[in-house]
């Protein structure tokens, strides 16, 4: 299987941003995630699929180590972006995230207006150094955002008064405004409604040609859509990774085949 | 299916035949029940309301009286072959004369007063009027006498403050069946009362030396005032907002962001519970060992007042803050950690303004637990017979023996002069109407932070 990842790599010549090896996660004493390797290409967007508590929301937030957070979550193995071990002593997880950006489930705009909630990133990070720069961040992100037109006129306004999918585009026009590389997305469209869900991933689209976007979701569809890449998580393991058009019709393994046709999940 | 196996076979099973508009037994059971609890429900809440109402209308019937005092006016010849017998008008002379000279004069002005009304009175010399004039007037003469020495020589219209039993008999608290039995006043007394009421020269007005005046010997219940005590409790809530508030934001945030959660933690999560419970006396034999005995900070000061109610107060403010701190959404910081800010960016920038209401809401609710808090001060000795005078200045108002509201009123309420009774009363109704106002604040700052957003 693996050894089917590593052609798929190499046929494609892209480059690695994200390499995962031998990558254990523990919850106190539960094994969420075993042995998982997978290799997340630069410029592409990688989607993981899976039943509910399969592992890969949590895998997804080793990769920004969002997991520091949480007391009794341990993290073994090694996981690189560009090279570099992400879990080495010397990193500090602050300037990891500002290379690696997420965007969560459920929209979380902060409770300031909507030029605020895209300045605050470049600011903490000092991107900008007068206002007229920050100013041109900002457009910049809510452009990359796809939500420029709709709030230009109101970047005074409450982040919350948007709507559901405003928001959730201004929360990934705040994780881009950072410049990161890589983007995490989990299940960004799950609280979004089918209008919404098209926008946002029309954008993730967009956002390819600038950033590595990491996708988890529970949509199969979507994953085909959206997706070049995808992997197949199952009670913590990585079952498949490969082509999305492959994952999708042709699956190797049993089970991916089994959770596509509908039968597990 | 499954439901099946739960349910009787459809055979044994009575047919639904009674209509939808009667109702079967198990629903009326169902509505009865209903009904009384909304019954229990509303009878306490008017129970609660009825000794709201009782409560309230017995502090202000008892304490009105307090914010209005009777007053006489008198046109008092100052007299200079008394009050400056050198006729030099040196500042250092006239001080040499105490209130015993003015006395005289005061009621000497009384009696003229008397005899020009022409009230028909068996009283017929000017030391009859003693009993009228509290014994602060001449005070307050002698005070405006200092003040203003080119005053010696003139006569000047006073208007001084009425014995305690003169005002008692205005305000209807001193009877004329309960005067047979009191020395300090008697019929004839009360009949120039009267006459000079009808005159004009006894009135009631409005009593402001109550709110701002210092505490007044026993036998003076008239001149007795708040204000020293009001300055006290100002001092302490200084100390306390100071120290407490500060304190306990910063060991909420702690505790909540940052610790570890662990055996160690949990412990000290149940200590600060328990602390709030810990009855307060107990924190003031904690002061009086501490700060008093131990570090040898004045006694009777407002800053050990102060120190004392922070050490009560921490854990209300404590509890109510992490609290609020834990009902801010974990999105909320998930969102900043993800665009890189570190935890006490996301904690200052994102966490604290949301959770800014409810600590503010928590600490003035601290605050105006602590400005009613009167058991830790008895043990720190600021009860008592303590503050005559302001303090003087800043420093002073901190270390200076003073008291404060509550024990104030403790202080009158235990007098035995029914005059001070009432004072307690009046007390009261300024002590809550400082915990009403700062309760519209409290309740205003979380409007005010709440509608930004």
């Amino acid at each position: 299987m693996y050894d089917a990842v590593n052609t798929e790599q190499s046929v494609q010549q892209t480059e690695t941003k994200i390499s995962a090896r031998n990558v254990q996660v523990y919850y106190g004493d539960t094994h969420a995630i075993k042995d998982v390797d997978v290799d997340i290409a630069d410029k592409t967007v990688t989607a993981f699929i899976g039943p509910s508590g399969c592992g890969k929301s949590t895998f997804l937030r080793c990769l920004n180590r969002m997991n520091d957070t949480i007391d009794i979550c341990r993290v073994e193995g090694r996981i690189e972006l560009d090279g570099e071990d992400i879990y080495d002593p010397k990193v500090d997880p602050v300037q990891l995230r500002a290379k690696v950006g997420m965007v969560f489930q459920k929209p979380n705009p902060f409770p300031k207006s909507i030029y605020d909630n895209i300045a605050y990133g470049p600011r903490i990070h000092g991107m900008a150094r007068n206002k007229a720069e920050l100013d041109e961040i900002v457009e910049r992100a809510l452009r990359r955002g796809a939500i420029w037109d709709e709030v230009k006129d109101r970047l005074d306004a409450p982040g919350t008064g948007l709507s559901g999918g405003q928001q959730q585009r201004l929360c990934i026009a705040r994780a881009v405004a950072t410049e990161p590389e890589v983007l995490l997305m989990d299940e960004p469209c799950s609280a979004l409604d089918p209008i919404a869900t098209a926008q946002v991933e029309e954008l993730i689209d967009e956002l390819r040609q600038n950033y590595s976007v990491v996708i988890v979701t529970h949509s199969m569809q979507q994953a085909a859509r959206v997706s070049q890449k995808t992997a197949f998580f199952h009670l913590g393991n990585l079952v498949e990774f490969g082509d999305t058009s492959q994952i999708f019709t042709n699956p190797e393994d049993p089970r991916t085949e089994s959770y596509i046709t509908g039968r597990i999940g | 299916m499954t439901d099946a196996a739960n349910t009787p076979a459809p055979s044994d099973m009575t047919p639904a035949k009674g209509s939808l508009h009667v109702l079967d037994a198990r629903t009326k059971k169902r509505n009865a029940a209903e009904a009384r609890f909304r019954i229990y429900g509303l009878s306490a809440v008017v129970i609660g309301l009825v000794f709201l109402v009782v409560l309230l209308t017995t502090i202000l019937s008892n304490g009105v009286g307090a914010f209005q005092q009777t007053f006489i006016s008198a046109q008092v010849y100052l007299d200079p072959a008394k009050l400056d017998k050198k006729g030099e008008r040196d500042i250092e002379d006239i001080k040499k004369v105490s209130t015993f000279g003015y006395t005289p004069l005061i009621q000497q002005a009384l009696f003229d007063k008397v005899q020009e009304l022409g009230v028909e009175t068996p009283l017929d010399s000017a030391k009859d009027m003693k009993a009228l004039i509290s014994a602060s007037a001449a005070a307050i003469v002698r005070d405006e006498v200092i003040a203003n020495p080119d005053l010696i020589g003139q006569t000047v219209e006073f208007r001084l403050l009425a014995a305690s039993r003169v005002d008692g008999y205005l305000k209807g608290r001193v009877t004329r069946e309960a005067v047979a039995r009191d020395k300090n006043i008697d019929a004839e007394h009360l009949d120039l009362v009267d006459a000079l009421r009808e005159a004009g020269v006894i009135a009631k007005g409005f009593n402001l030396s109550f709110i701002t005046g210092a505490d007044a010997s026993e036998s003076r219940p008239e001149q007795a005032g708040l204000g020293v005590s009001m300055l006290g409790s100002f001092f302490m809530m200084l100390v306390v907002l100071a120290l407490s508030l500060p304190i306990g934001v910063a060991a909420s945030i702690y505790l909540e962001e940052f610790a570890p959660k662990n055996r160690l933690t949990d412990i000290i999560e149940v200590n600060i519970s328990n602390l709030a419970a810990v009855p307060s006396i107990v924190f003031g034999i904690l002061g009086l060992a501490v700060f008093i005995q131990f570090m040898h900070l004045p006694q009777s000061a407002p800053l050990v007042g102060g120190l004392v109610l922070t050490l009560m107060t921490l854990p209300t403010i404590i509890i109510s803050t992490r609290a609020s701190l834990k009902a801010v959404p974990p999105s909320i910081r998930d969102a900043a950690l993800g665009v890189g800010a570190s935890k006490m960016q996301s904690v200052f920038h994102h966490v604290l303004p949301l959770a800014m209401p409810g600590i503010l809401t928590g600490t003035i609710i601290g605050l105006a637990q602590a400005l009613g808090e009167t058991a830790p001060l008895l043990l720190i000795g600021m009860v008592g017979y303590i503050a005559t005078n302001y303090p003087d200045g800043l420093a002073g108002g901190f270390v200076d023996p003073n008291s404060a509201m509550p024990a104030q009123i403790y202080e009158w309420a235990k007098r035995a002069d029914p005059a001070y009774y009432e004072r307690a009363w009046g007390g009261i109704i300024i002590l809550l109407v400082f915990l009403m106002t700062m309760n519209i604040i409290a309740i205003l700052l979380r409007r005010r932070f709440e509608r930004r957003w």
